[in-house]
């Protein structure tokens, strides 16, 4: 089963595991990105495309899918306007075989930082915003998956 | 040729508009060209598009390279590179 989701509303991450987990599998393997609250962050948004945001994180769980085998995938990404603290990201990745489903959860997290439309913007309690800039660190973590 | 041309994030909010149809003019035929045009087209676009190597660009739904051709594309996207996760 593979779930998608790009969502405005908070992820419930239970509820996710819970349906992820249906019928048990025999590994599975999570990623939980969280906002964090630095140097006096408040809110943090997720500037998103209307139509090439889902299908992208569509294309990436069919790439995962395709490469490993999975008896479950989920991948959901939160949008618009967040607090620290919040989940912005959640990647489930189960398989009857552990090392299957930890490559699957790295390689979706790695690529979904330079492969999805989606664009950060801190604002601080100054009152001061601004835009996250891409790390060369990420492209090269995600080129490491060919 | 009219064109639509959708911007985000930074560039959206340098260029003051999410989208906009442009007429473009004889000879603007790819990416780079698009990019070289908007910049000398006004003061937003040349704020928005000073570093033309700092912009990505989708091409009707499809991630595209700067030399890309232009000829038959309905909409164009231009932005920053990415930053979810």
């Amino acid at each position: 089963m593979i779930r998608v989701a790009m969502q405005a509303a908070a992820i419930d991450v239970g509820a996710e595991l819970d349906l992820h987990d249906a019928g048990g599998h025999g590994a599975s393997a999570s990623f939980i990105g969280r906002v964090r609250g630095d140097d006096g962050l408040v809110e943090l948004f997720l500037e998103h495309h209307p139509v090439m945001t889902e299908a992208g994180l569509g294309d990436l769980a069919h790439a995962a899918a395709d490469r490993w085998q999975l008896a479950a995938l989920t991948l959901i990404h939160r949008v618009g306007a967040m607090a620290p603290g919040d989940t912005i990201v959640l990647v489930l990745a189960s398989s009857p075989h552990r090392s299957e489903a930890l490559a699957a959860c790295e390689f979706l997290i790695d690529r979904l930082k330079t492969d999805v439309m989606l664009w950060k913007r801190e604002t601080f309690e100054d009152g001061r915003a601004a835009w996250v800039e891409a790390r060369m660190g990420d492209e090269v973590r995600a080129e490491r998956w060919g | 040729m009219a064109l639509n041309i959708s911007y985000f994030a930074w560039v959206r909010e340098r260029m003051g508009t999410a989208d906009e149809v442009v007429d473009l003019p004889v000879g603007i035929t790819d990416l780079t060209a698009l990019l070289s045009w908007l910049a000398a087209r006004d003061a937003r676009g040349a704020l928005a598009f000073a570093e033309p190597q700092r912009i990505r660009a989708a091409i009707d739904g499809v991630m595209m390279g700067p030399g890309a051709p232009l000829a038959g594309a309905r909409e164009v996207a231009l932005f920053p590179p990415v930053t979810g996760g």
